[in-house]
């Protein structure tokens, strides 16, 4: 720990040294202010982690904070989750170019909260331990299906994680002038630290924090915009309509969702695949039981729902107060310095001067930091309570020694990902995050959904239908317009569809079931029968994981 | 592991019979209220892209403004509305079904 904590003095040196040089060269002005509160960020993470890592001794600490974590706690854990800073950045940038599509995205974003409530969150809580595989695996055969769920989570998180990344190496460059492969590693080593010693309470407390920076940061920038409007709504949009090159367009969708196809193929992307990603499955397993379960969501809808509405006022404070600002603007091509995604960066600046842009930089960092560290954990739960614990070792197998292998699980999945991370940087990676959500919807979703309300699964359907929804997912993304077309240079696409989702969700379910009931095995006669004590459990929480006991 | 006979049992429970079916009930409507909405709300923009860009009144807020402030409020009220009666009534059904099945379930 003491030496992770100097080796991170000494990054934190070669930031300000390097910030420094990039100053003089010309890249981005050093902002003293954003360095100092990153620090300070990054010392009192250090600081949680370490109280964390004193109360982190079994592995329901280390996977699930001890299920000690409160609905309130939860929710803003979640929320800080699903705010990233891709989401902050990505979002209010997308409003600040196009408007009301920006609107579009959010609300597709966040309606996936309230069906996650009202149909997964409770019976996840009362089935499950440490990940979403046991749950789906709780009446059915462990190895294959604990493989199956291993592998839809290893390839969601990995994916998400290289997105975030690249994102982030970017951004930091941007904003602190340091070079791209120094951001990266910067990032893993901090995500490794916190992961590895902190477990889920670190990692939690992390996320809390964030997620409160975040919110207040970005309140403060929408009051700003609003007190600069006398609060009126109406001029804030006149203005921005007479400046805007859309004009009257911006008020209005546009682009985004064209045809009914797309439009349907990504609300279920953003709905199911919000609903199994393994990162964010797994925070239900950190609260008492079913009913902080439901506060949990409860509160991350409104949160989220909060600040979604403060993005689009962001992004319309942006079009006014940004882009007529030739301060902001790259004066050679007459687009945003560091392009669309630094409108709200831009912003502060002009709300709130050096300092107040010098927070939001120092937050943005301190989001990609907590919401990497998220994914790495889910990841590596994946592999060592499914893979190794469940799978290889059928559940024989010590307590410590699995949580050992989890910790080595954490650093091997950190480098992998500064390695990706670096070799991604010059990759189109737009299609990664969507991949993401594919899959997850595909494999992830279709059967947790199916193994807590289906009496009639069974491996075989599961199996068989879980991987052929995750092939036809990645198959579809490989050779729709994004990958076909802009990355491998063909000239029309074979899928016509940026979302699969719609047909690869299909496929999964008619796969599961058309597997499931042509199934006439005694195994699958013993899993449909399983099925009654498991509902009670799911329905009632009987026989459900406790909290510790500290 | 439950037995077959402890499983019937709490089957044949009525409180238990009614916590599974309003429960059940409650949740799956509010689902299928959220994705009318949602729906509702992704078709139009796919067939009538101009429904929700019409301006109300002289001004420049259109439509859509006002519509999708609404679905995130519905998102987050329907929200509300499932905890609290589930956090409330339903869990001291369940506590009910459980009392009355302390035997069955050995707690």
């Amino acid at each position: 720990m003491k030496k992770i904590i100097a080796g991170l003095l000494l990054t934190a040196g070669v930031l300000l040294a390097s910030g420094g040089d990039a100053g003089v060269s010309g890249q981005r002005d050093l902002n003293v202010a954003a360095v100092v509160m990153f620090l300070i960020f990054v010392a009192a993470t250090l600081g949680i982690t370490y109280w964390a890592a004193k109360r982190t001794k079994t592995a329901k600490d280390f996977y699930t904070a001890g299920g000690g974590i409160t609905g309130f706690q939860n929710g803003m854990a979640i929320a800080g989750d699903y705010m990233s800073a891709a989401s902050f950045l990505g979002i209010s940038g997308l409003v600040y170019l196009k408007g009301y599509d920006g609107l579009i995205y959010s609300i597709g974003f966040l309606v996936g909260w309230p069906v996650i409530l009202f149909l997964v969150a409770e019976k996840l809580r009362n089935l499950g331990k440490y990940t979403f595989a046991d749950v789906a695996s709780f009446r059915l055969r462990q190895k294959p299906i604990r493989i199956l769920a291993a592998f839809g989570s290893i390839a969601t998180v990995i994916l998400y994680l290289i997105a975030q990344m690249v994102g982030s190496g970017k951004l930091i460059q941007v904003l602190f002038g340091l070079p791209y492969e120094a951001a990266v590693i910067l990032v893993g080593v901090l995500m490794i630290a916190y992961v590895t010693f902190g477990g889920m309470l670190a990692t939690t407390w992390v996320q809390i924090i964030k997620a409160g920076l975040l919110l207040s940061g970005a309140t403060f920038m929408a009051i700003a915009v609003m007190y600069h409007f006398g609060f009126s709504f109406e001029s804030l949009f006149e203005k921005a309509v007479e400046v805007h090159k859309n004009h009257e367009a911006i008020m209005s969708p546009g682009g985004l969702v064209s045809d009914p196809v797309s439009a349907i193929s990504l609300g279920i992307a953003l709905m199911f695949g919000t609903a199994g990603l393994p990162h964010i499955l797994m925070r239900f397993f950190t609260v008492a039981d079913a009913k902080a379960a439901r506060k949990s969501v409860f509160y991350a809808t409104g949160f989220i729902g909060y600040f979604y509405i403060l993005t689009f006022i962001i992004g319309f404070g942006a079009i006014v107060l940004v882009s007529q600002n030739p301060e902001y603007l790259d004066a050679a091509k007459g687009t945003l310095i560091g392009g669309n995604n630094m409108a709200a960066i831009h912003l502060s600046h002009a709300v709130g001067g050096n300092i107040f842009l010098g927070f939001i930089s120092a937050v943005a960092f301190a989001t990609i930091l907590a919401v990497v560290s998220g994914l790495t954990l889910a990841g590596a739960s994946a592999i060592s309570h499914d893979l190794y614990a469940n799978a290889f070792a059928s559940g024989k197998v010590d307590e410590l020694r699995e949580m050992r292998v989890s910790k080595i699980a954490t650093v091997v999945l950190g480098i992998i990902t500064i390695i990706l991370g670096i070799a991604f940087e010059k990759q189109n990676i737009a299609f990664m995050v969507g991949l993401a959500f594919a899959i997850a919807a595909s494999a992830n979703f279709p059967i947790l959904f199916l193994s807590i309300y289906w009496k009639n699964l069974t491996t075989r359907g599961a199996v068989i239908g879980g991987t052929l929804g995750l092939a036809t997912a990645v198959a579809l993304v490989i050779l729709g317009p994004i990958v076909w077309v802009q990355i491998l240079g063909n000239a029309e696409a074979i899928f016509p569809y940026k979302y699969p989702a719609l047909f690869s969700v299909t496929v999964a379910f008619i796969g599961i079931w058309f597997f499931s009931i042509t199934d006439k095995s005694e195994q699958a006669q013993k899993e449909c029968e399983a099925f009654e004590a498991q509902d009670i459990r799911c329905q009632t929480g009987i026989g459900a994981e406790g909290a510790a006991q500290h | 592991m439950m037995d077959k006979e402890t499983i019937e049992r709490i089957k044949q429970n009525p409180d238990y019979q009614e916590l599974v079916k309003k429960r059940s009930g409650f949740a799956w409507k509010l689902a299928i209220a959220m994705l009318v909405v949602y729906y509702a709300f992704i078709l139009t923009i796919a067939f009538s892209p101009k429904t929700l860009g019409t301006p109300i009144g002289d001004g420049v807020i259109t439509v859509g403004i006002p519509v999708g402030i609404f679905i995130i409020l519905f998102a987050f009220l329907l929200t509300g509305i499932y905890t609290w009666r589930a956090n409330s009534e339903f869990d001291a059904l369940e506590r009910k079904v459980k009392e009355e099945l302390r035997e069955e379930i050995g707690a």
